[in-house]
């Protein structure tokens, strides 16, 4: 079967901007990760190098009030949504310029403007929060969804079926996206469901559901605008099960050791980032020269992100009792 | 000033409330057809519809992490937990989400809601359904804990809750519900927080208390000024913010100090209240606080048991005596 044309689902603008948030995210992870070897990140760092198809097909499918929620592997959610690298690079940093302020650190980026509703560290605490803001676009009549970012341990969790009660019995325009990356820490999606495809999981809730390659972006795209819009004309909740892959460990502390180089080898091999450049190419939208600049370019946001980092300043003592309360 | 009982307070003030802000939505078990387990949401599915008033599934957690999102998307949920006892299937939202968004997302959220949730002992339900979990919440930053003792400040801080921009743990007390009290009936007359409410003025003691024990202390005091001892007590009303600054200017008037304390006394609210008492004014003590409190029991079932465990009248009685004569 041929493929269809990308030109004929995105203009070709769109379709590199795609490329380059996909590109940035990447480079933008590995300084990451360089940068706690240095010790300038501490605390939690969980990195999203493999699983870019995913935040950048869904965010480019969403509108962009949309509301966003994610866990705690979430960088490039909010970069892909709009945040400043430099200010998501500071919050690492733990510096006073960071989106939070240096209070949330890796897992808690939030950017209430752009409808990026936040980071969360509690495995499946997105759910019910995510339901709630969907309720509330119903209820304001504001015909925005919540689209709900989470990863194969999270459906494990009693929110998750709470939630999925929830959303379809009040009716409410949440779209679950489940990154099932294989592994909730070291553990295997097989050693942890008694019901290995996640999609199935919404048949006890009669909410229909669609398992998709998350290493493509454009079948991801594809998934999340098809589901978007039905959850949006239907005021029902949808769940969409994109099947990606993590290609560092779950966090920075982690050696790996449950998973095999070869398994990792053969994933790494369905990289989102060169199998989407070769589409580019192949139908005219790039050149390979425009490639490499992309690279570069990306390069350079991320080393000046890291330099805004480096130079801001650190939080005041007096900001400590700042922000508990309204 | 109209009388009501402590039910229909919070029934009004919730009225108020909804007719005057629309982004006012109330969910949890039974509220709404039901009209909740005490009653407290009567006549409000009738009034609001069920676009405002919705009764939700048994899914606790859920039902304050959907308040919480809800807040955040611009409305003033306020959620019934059916008791108290149920929080704790909810703490994950209530500790971990609720009472730490605004914080870790550097101040660029507010979450204005309210969790109504009645507990204390008393009714003979064992364990499960007979805690005070008061210092559970005000152990936790990011949030505010009520908990009127009559029905004027169960309207007057049920109304301040659902307006604070702030999260709110809402206790009420299943055996107060149908105790009678005056209530303002001007729908502007609200209860500020982190208030102590001096509900008798006396000399020699300050008895510090909150919700029933309230109660209870001004019953002892009445019956302590029959033998000549006279009682100031002190009504926190919030438990956080905590209003050290009236209890202790009492304490510094009186020179003595009895807290008392429905819930557990290890790790309670009384060596709290205590400590700060000492922070405050230990020049000005002439006995040391005592504090009266639940037994540090799992509730039972037998009244005759109960009763061991939940102060009384009698022992409030017993202790202020004993702080009036203790010599030091």
């Amino acid at each position: 079967m041929k493929e269809t044309s990308l030109r004929a689902i995105l203009p070709d603008h769109e379709l590199v901007r795609m490329y380059e948030q996909m590109v940035l995210c990447r480079e933008f992870e590995e300084s990451c990760a360089e940068q706690y070897t240095k010790g300038h990140i501490t605390g939690f760092l969980h990195l999203y190098s493999g699983q870019e198809a995913v935040a950048v097909g869904s965010t480019h499918a969403l509108h962009k009030d949309d509301y966003i929620l994610s866990a705690y592997r979430e960088h490039a959610q909010a970069i892909v949504r709009g945040a400043e690298p430099r200010r998501v690079m500071a919050e690492l940093f733990g510096k006073a310029t960071g989106i939070c302020k240096g209070k949330g650190g890796s897992m808690h980026l939030f950017a209430p403007e752009l409808a990026f509703m936040g980071g969360y560290a509690i495995v499946g605490g997105q759910f019910p929060i995510a339901v709630g803001l969907a309720f509330a676009s119903k209820f304001r009549k504001e015909g925005r969804i919540a689209a709900c970012f989470f990863g194969d341990g999270a459906v494990n969790q009693g929110t998750f079926h709470e939630s999925l009660n929830w959303a379809r019995l009040w009716e409410l325009p949440v779209l679950f996206v489940c990154e099932n990356n294989a592994y909730g820490i070291g553990t295997s999606v097989e050693r942890s469901s008694a019901l290995a495809d996640i999609h199935k999981r919404t048949c006890g809730y009669d909410i229909p559901s669609v398992r998709v390659d998350g290493m493509d972006v454009m079948a991801v795209h594809a998934a999340v605008k098809w589901g978007a819009e039905w959850v949006r004309e239907q005021n029902r909740p949808y769940l969409i099960e994109a099947l990606t892959y993590r290609f560092r460990g779950h966090s920075m502390a982690d050696p790996g050791k449950y998973r095999s180089a070869a398994e990792v080898e053969l994933w790494k091999a369905r990289d989102p980032l060169p199998a989407f450049a070769i589409r580019l190419i192949e139908e005219g939208i790039v050149t390979q020269a425009e490639l490499g600049a992309i690279k570069q370019e990306s390069i350079a946001i991320v080393q000046e992100a890291v330099t805004f980092a480096e130079e801001s300043p650190w939080p005041e003592d007096g900001s400590v009792w700042e922000d508990i309360y309204a | 000033m109209p009388e009501m009982t402590y039910r229909d307070a919070l029934n009004l003030a919730l009225k108020e409330e909804m007719r005057r802000d629309p982004s006012i939505v109330v969910w949890g078990e039974d509220v709404a057809l039901y009209e909740g387990s005490f009653k407290v949401s009567r006549g409000l599915l009738a009034e609001f519809g069920e676009e405002r008033v919705l009764d939700t599934p048994i899914s606790e957690n859920t039902i304050i992490g959907v308040a919480v999102g809800a807040a955040m998307g611009g409305l003033r949920p306020v959620a019934e937990l059916m008791t108290v006892n149920f929080a704790l299937l909810a703490m994950d939202q209530i500790i971990d989400h609720m009472t730490k968004i605004r914080y870790m997302f550097g101040g660029q959220v507010n979450l204005p809601m309210v969790i109504r949730a009645p507990g204390g002992g008393g009714s003979q339900l064992a364990a499960q359904h007979s805690q005070s979990l008061e210092t559970y919440f005000m152990h936790a930053p990011g949030m505010r804990v009520a908990y009127p003792a009559t029905p004027a400040d169960a309207k007057g801080l049920l109304k301040t809750a659902i307006r604070d921009n702030n999260p709110v743990m809402f206790l009420e007390h299943e055996l107060l519900y149908n105790s009678k009290g005056e209530v303002p009936d001007d729908p502007e007359s609200l209860v500020p927080f982190g208030k102590c409410d001096v509900k008798r003025s006396g000399t020699d003691i300050t008895i510090v208390a909150y919700a029933r024990m309230t109660i209870l202390a001004l019953q002892a005091a009445e019956e302590l000024a029959k033998e000549n001892i006279s009682c100031e007590v002190v009504d926190l009303r919030t438990l956080a913010p905590l209003d050290a600054e009236t209890f202790v200017a009492s304490v510094k008037k009186t020179g003595r100090a009895v807290v008392v304390e429905e819930c557990w006394k290890t790790c309670g609210l009384g060596g709290e209240i205590a400590t700060r008492i000492y922070d405050g004014c230990f020049d000005s003590l002439r006995a040391p606080v005592r504090r009266v409190s639940g037994l540090d029991v799992p509730m039972p079932y037998s009244r005759k048991l109960e009763k061991l465990c939940i102060p009384q009248v009698a022992d409030i009685v017993a202790v202020v005596k004993e702080t009036m004569a203790a010599k030091y």
